[in-house]
Order: structure tokens, then sequence, then C-alpha cells
């Protein structure tokens, strides 16, 4: 597979390091009081999606950023590759 | 019919005119009291259990495509009972004695081999490891040695002992383990439990279940709706994909795991090797060839395939580990769809729907549990209570901090 990086341009997927879904970027607040069941589910319990899936990609071999890839899990076909600090610059987070 | 050297030399007789087909092709009934989803190994077991240990009449076994195709149908044949904690190894050592058991109960050739498994270590850390595993396996009776370097060289003389990395220190030898065929574990069940008035419904997809009130009535299939007192779900690899069907999210990411076979070689290798450090195993198939594996590609994916830089990194395990493997031409190789669970242990529970059982986050190491896990998902789906070997594998542990994590690496299934 080639990861087309935002910065760097396409590179072989054997220079990163896999984390998972993509939704582990939104960490539950711990001072809720659901902190406990929230991250059960945030650790625990997964979509698992067959077809289109946001995933975390850490360029270990490169420049050490971490991505979100889309990715699609029956084919391996990739469809975007954003830098994981605008997705969760996006959702409001490390102003 | 029976299969008995009797029985083939009838067949002999009259010239191979009368041998039948194995198992019925049933239409689908309108209502079963026990609906299996999943025709693999696991599902044709829990129906076969079903038929035998607790008299169940009703049976039916739905299958997306034909039995046998997924996951059972892609795997390295490895079967053993060499577990450290408590929560898994009486259960493999259960699955161990049914395999033992399974072609005289089955009356179906499995090729079950008992030729023996040897987990190589490479450090003295790691031979106190095996030496605690060891004692753990003969807590259950499932037997372990623990040899030294020359014990491993006299066994297999060709391994690269000297190698800079991971010198071979010695190993742990589990004499029961071995290999079966999986194709012939597959058909065996089916035909077993055909023979107890099992439906093996073959191309019958389930589109989605039918829940009012939190319990369950039956499931939508391309075949048509089918009622059911209670339905389990065996769909190792899909899981994911089914349970949300129902409504449902688990502690399981899907992840692709390869496996390759030489061409087929005059025997040299009589067991199984097991080498950790570069995590690597290998076995030789009755026809010739070098059956191995090593680790899974690592990343969500329901595509039966792999990737090339995991091919590369197995063969270089291989060829640290038996130089000689370098000689041998790669015949083919294939990918199965794991279940990663978030610790490395599987799941076989009830779901919290009413008449709805999960069975299933079998990591790469199904195979070995089929027997075990077909006897106790019935006895679940049968009597509602876990079997004694399997209360420890329940969908909610990860809540109640009762993990069963073998390996010691947490919430990663890409790790385990």
């Amino acid at each position: 597979m080639i990861i087309n990086h935002p910065l760097l341009g396409p590179r072989d997927a054997s220079e990163f390091t896999y984390l998972g879904d993509a939704s582990l970027i939104n960490r539950p607040d711990w001072q809720s009081d659901t902190a406990a069941a929230e991250f059960h589910d945030y650790l625990y319990l997964r979509d698992n999606p067959a077809g289109t899936h946001r995933e975390l990609w850490f360029h270990e071999q490169g420049d050490r950023s971490w991505l979100v890839v889309t990715r699609d899990t029956l084919t391996h076909e990739i469809l975007a590759t954003e830098l994981a600090r605008d997705v969760a610059r996006k959702t409001g987070r490390g102003k | 019919m029976r299969y008995s050297a009797l029985a083939i030399m009838r067949q002999v007789l009259n010239g191979h005119r009368g041998w039948k087909p194995a198992w019925r092709d049933p239409e689908p009934q309108s209502s079963y009291d026990f609906i299996v989803i999943g025709g693999g190994g696991h599902g044709l077991a829990t129906a076969y259990y079903l038929a035998k240990e607790h008299n169940a009449a009703r049976v039916a076994v739905l299958e997306k495509g034909w039995i046998g195709g997924g996951n059972v149908g892609r795997n390295t044949t490895i079967i053993r009972a060499n577990y450290l904690l408590d929560g898994n190894q009486p259960f493999y050592e259960l699955s161990l004695k049914l395999w033992e058991n399974l072609e005289q109960d089955l009356n179906y050739n499995a090729m079950v081999s008992q030729r023996g498994i040897l987990n190589l270590c490479h450090t003295d850390a790691q031979r106190d490891a095996y030496r605690r595993r060891g004692n753990a396996m003969m807590f259950t009776g499932s037997g372990a040695e623990l040899l030294d370097a020359e014990g491993v060289r006299a066994m297999y003389p060709f391994l690269n002992f000297d190698d800079a990395r991971f010198p071979i220190k010695g190993g742990l030898l589990h004499r029961r383990g071995g290999t079966a065929r999986h194709d012939g574990v597959a058909w065996g069940y089916a035909r077993a439990a055909d023979q107890r008035g099992v439906d093996i419904i073959q191309n019958c997809e389930v589109t989605g279940f039918r829940i009012e009130n939190g319990k369950l009535l039956g499931v939508e299939t391309t075949r048509g709706y089918i009622g059911a007192k209670k339905v389990g779900v065996a769909v190792a690899g899909s899981s994911g994909r089914v349970m949300a069907k129902a409504g449902m999210r688990l502690p399981i990411e899907s992840h692709v795991l390869q496996a390759f076979v030489t061409e087929g070689l005059k025997p040299v290798l009589d067991g199984v090797i097991t080498y950790g450090a570069g995590h690597f195993y290998v076995s030789q198939s009755d026809k010739g060839g070098l059956v191995f594996g090593g680790d899974i590609d690592g990343y969500n994916t329901y595509a039966q395939r792999g990737n090339l830089p995991v091919v590369e990194d197995v063969a270089e395990g291989g060829m640290s580990l038996m130089p000689m493997i370098g000689r041998a031409r790669l015949l083919r190789m294939w990918g199965g769809v794991m279940d990663m669970s978030m610790d490395g242990s599987p799941f076989i529970d009830h779901t919290g729907i009413d008449g709805l059982y999960f069975n299933g986050g079998w990591c790469y190491g199904g195979f070995k549990a089929t027997p075990a896990s077909g006897f106790c998902f019935a006895h679940l789906m049968a009597t509602d209570r876990p079997h004694d070997v399997a209360t420890a594998y329940r969908l909610d542990r990860f809540r109640t901090g009762r993990m069963i994590d073998e390996k010691g690496v947490g919430a990663q299934p890409n790790l385990h």
C-alpha cells in the first residue's frame, strides 16, 4: 500500500505503524460522571466496518507525524490522508 | 453409511458406484429450535454437539457460501494446548482431548496427527517463562517437557543454533500437540451433524435479525425469514459485520493473517516448530509442503489477501531459523480474516439479547479450539449456562476487569 502523506508525498505503508480506529483521537473526559463507561467503550469497542474505515497511522520511519488515513477495508484502496493534528483541530481541539 | 474397511471393499467390488453425498442439501424450514450462523469448523461443531450432547432435534446451520470455505479452510492446521492462564488452558486441554477421539467419534478421517510441537527459546528469561508455562500445562494434564539446546539439536539438527541475535537455548516440547486436516474437520463435523438430523443450509446469507422487546424471534436470510428459539453466531472473521446487524459493537477488530506453503519436499520435519522471537511457525504437511506463517498484517481488513512486506518479514523469520528453507519454492499463500479481540482471547457468551449467543474473537488460534468451541457453545445455547472450562470467555470482561491477557499487551488487537 502507498500512503499519500500530506507533507511528504507518496510513502510505502511499511514506513508506518498502525494504531487503529481514528476515533481513538477523541479521548473521553476523565472528569465526566460516566467516565468509566466512556473509557470502556473508547478503549475496547469498535465499529469494525467492512468498507470505508478511518484509521490512525504513525510515520515512525519518517517524520513521526500521525495521519488519519481513510481506507477501504475490502480493497485496501486509500481514499484520503490527513494530518491527525488537522483532524483534531477541526473538532476544536488544541487551540 | 458408516465408513469402514468393509464399506470400502464393497465399493471396490461394485466399481465405486455406490458412494452417496456425505450430507444432504435440505431446503430451510420455516423455524428451528436452534440456528447456528456460520458453516465453518466452530459452527458445524456447535450443531453436531447440540444434536449429540443435548439431543436437539431441530437444528440448522446457515452458511452464506459453502461450508468450510472461510477461516477453517485458511489456516496452518495446528492443534495444541500450551497456554498459561487459568481462563484458557483447561479449555484448550478439553479441546485436545476431543481432538484425540475426534475421528472415532465422527467416523471420519480428519488426519489428526500428534506429532509434537516445540516452542523454541532464545534467552534465559524466555526459558524461565517456558518453565512456568510448562508447569501450568502439566497442571491440566497436557504434558510438557523442557529441552536444552542439545535436546533440540537431537530432534532438529538443521536449525540455526548459533544465530547472533536469537541463539537457540532450548525449547518447550508439547508432545500431544500436532496437526489435523482442516477440510477433513469441517467435512467430518458436517457429515456427523447431518446424520443426527442437522439441516446444513449453504448459500444462505443472514441479512438481519428480527428482534422484538429485546427478544430474538428469528433471522432474515437471502432464502427468506427463518424463525428460531435460539440463535448462535459463529462467524469468526466476520463477527463485527454480522453482530452489527443486531446493533452490537464488539471488542474486536478484523485483521488478516497470511500463511504459506512450499512445493512438496521429502520428509524433513516430523513435528511443528515455533519460533517466538522472530514469530514464525512451520510444519510439514503429509503431502510434503512446508506450511508456515508469522505475524498478522496488522491493520483492519476484510480482504482475504495480505501485503508483500509481511511476506518478506515471514520469509526473513524462516530463513533466520531454518536457512535451508531458502532452497524451497513457495507454492502459494493465502490470507484469512481474523477476529482480533482486545486481549487476544475469545468469547463464548450470551449477548444480552434474549435468545442470541455469540462465539468469536478467536484471533489467529481458532482452529485448535474447534472441538471445544463447538462443545462449549452448544452447552451454553442448550443450558443457558457456560461450560465449566469456558466461564471466562465473557463479552463484558473488559468492563469488569477480568481480561485474559495471555500475551500481556493489553487492549491492542494488532499486537496479539
